[in-house]
């Protein structure tokens, strides 16, 4: 089976700093990638490589074997932590977005029958992200696990191609996080989803992902400390059924590079 | 209890607020009552008596020249001119606040050249513009344009060129083109900042708007204000000003209703 996003030797790099380096990727459609590492591993850089905000200095990213433009577009669909709805529209408004960006390039906004259809399709969007019941709040007068909810709403009415989630519950209480981990889990099954999330929590990286990857520094000059960037250290595939973690080939080889 | 926790009740904080309004209006009356009690023809500290009789003059008596009633055609004049300066430089300021903010090449194209026009000092051009408009209307609405345009630009681009990057690439994975997202995204939130920007504004607006009638002009407040003032007419000059002050007052207080009223999203709507 051909992988539906390949990056084929990317490097991200800002001037003399080497973020990324060598990353080698090929993520299976309907798959749920988890990205774990330390801070300033490049995690997210290699996310905003994706979803086309930077374009890689070197290497190609190819989705469906074309390659991307640098530049964002509706099948990719994103959530970040914060800041990722519209304050000023409400819920049903803030879903309808992309619906009208689609359909009315001049004027944005969907009139008569054509908005109708459109208001039905983003109520029933809604409904599945459970806010069925909040569709006239503003963003700021919603929680915070309830904006994250809008968010993925608005992302999957665009139906993307893959979703990528930045830190997407880093800034929800515990029982928030549950919520909306059943949420996405729910959702990523309901609607085929492809999913990449990087995230902080180690736990929350397992318990979602059906493969898990590691960024890290292969390589490290003490003196140079922006000579040589991260690349995935561990590609974990998991098998979500025996909820048994499998650790992976070179895993560990690759580690010792780390102590020269 | 410490001063910083102190909260002010609604019936309290309008008590306390007309407190010092209401201290100067009675030191005025005691001063001006000490000098008519020297010099019954004083004419530096008028009493509230005089200034009544000048005004009513000037309220309901028409002029004997132009038979207009004189106050309400100032008022008119004013308020006319200050209305198409504000008007003008709102209008220039959303669109060109807007595109230099969303669009990083009109950006740097530009803002060079609004910066540079926003640093000049408005009155040191009156001259060119009389020169180049007459001393007719345009000058004068030119002036608080001029005035006051380049620093609403420069706030509402500054404004809308620090909307969360997020947002901005969130528009684009959801279709929006450049167009869109000016339109839907960052025109909307720029409204309630643009009148903020207008509130701010009123206050130079004024200045340049008094400034152009005192220099040039056969009517309207600033006009009458320096005219009089070769007669030592305090007793008009002082409620000219009082007068000013409400006008800009009410026209601060409907800028901010309005704000409320049409952006609810944006004074954190309570539930």
């Amino acid at each position: 089976m051909s992988a539906l996003l390949s990056l084929r030797n990317v490097w991200v790099e800002y001037g003399d700093k080497v973020v990324l380096e060598r990353v080698n990727l090929d993520i299976e459609a309907g798959s749920f990638v988890s990205i774990v590492g330390p801070s300033g591993a490049g995690k997210s850089s290699l996310l905003r490589v994706v979803l086309g905000q930077e374009a890689p200095s070197r290497g190609s990213i190819l989705l469906d074997d074309t390659p991307l433009a640098p530049e964002c577009g509706p099948d990719r669909g994103v959530v970040f932590q914060r800041y990722s709805v519209f304050p000023h529209l409400s819920v049903l408004r803030n879903t309808l977005f992309g619906l009208e960006c689609a359909q009315a390039p001049l004027t944005a906004r969907l009139f008569g029958g054509r908005r109708r259809t459109a208001l039905a399709e983003a109520e029933e969007m809604l409904i599945a992200v459970g806010l069925g019941d909040n569709l006239h709040l503003y963003p700021a007068e919603m929680s915070g696990g309830m904006q994250q909810r809008l968010a993925i709403a608005q992302a999957l009415i665009k139906r993307p191609r893959i979703l990528l989630l930045d830190e997407p519950f880093g800034a929800l209480d515990p029982g928030i996080k549950a919520d909306m981990h059943a949420l996405i889990t729910r959702l990523w099954s309901d609607y085929s989803l492809t999913v990449i999330m990087v995230t902080h929590d180690i736990k929350e990286a397992f318990t979602l992902g059906t493969r898990v990857l590691a960024l890290d520094k292969r390589r490290h000059d003490p003196h140079a400390p922006n000579r040589f960037g991260a690349t995935v250290v561990y590609d974990l595939p998991l098998n979500k059924r025996q909820a048994v973690s499998a650790p992976a080939e070179s895993g560990i080889t690759i580690d010792s590079f780390n102590n020269i | 209890m410490r001063w910083v926790n102190r909260r002010i009740g609604r019936g309290n904080s309008i008590l306390l607020g007309a407190l010092p309004i209401a201290l100067l209006v009675l030191l005025y009356l005691v001063a001006a009552a000490s000098r008519h009690a020297d010099n019954p023809n004083d004419k530096i500290l008028p009493m509230p008596g005089a200034m009544a009789e000048a005004m009513s003059a000037l309220l309901f008596q028409p002029d004997q020249l132009s038979g207009k009633l004189l106050f309400w055609a100032d008022t008119f004049a004013s308020l006319q001119r200050l209305g198409i300066g504000l008007g003008i430089s709102t209008l220039s300021a959303l669109l060109v606040g807007l595109v230099l903010g969303v669009l990083p090449p009109v950006r740097a194209t530009f803002s060079p050249l609004v910066t540079g026009i926003a640093v000049i000092p408005p009155i040191a051009l009156l001259p060119i513009l009389f020169i180049a408009f007459g001393l007719g209307e345009t000058a004068k609405v030119a002036l608080i344009v001029i005035g006051i345009a380049p620093f609403m630009i420069r706030d509402l681009a500054g404004h809308v060129a620090a909307l969360p990057k997020e947002q901005i690439i969130k528009a684009q994975t959801l279709g929006a083109s450049s167009w869109q997202l000016m339109l839907r995204v960052a025109l909307p939130q720029a409204m309630p900042r643009l009148i903020q920007a207008v509130r701010l504004s009123l206050g130079p607006a004024w200045v340049f708007l008094i400034s152009a009638e005192a220099i040039a002009s056969d009517i309207g407040l600033g006009y009458r204000i320096f005219l009089v003032r070769r007669y030592l007419s305090m007793d008009i000059i002082l409620p000219y000003v009082a007068w000013i002050a409400l006008l800009a007052v009410a026209i601060d207080f409907l800028l901010v209703w309005s704000s409320r009223r049409l952006f609810r999203w944006a004074h954190g709507a309570s539930h």
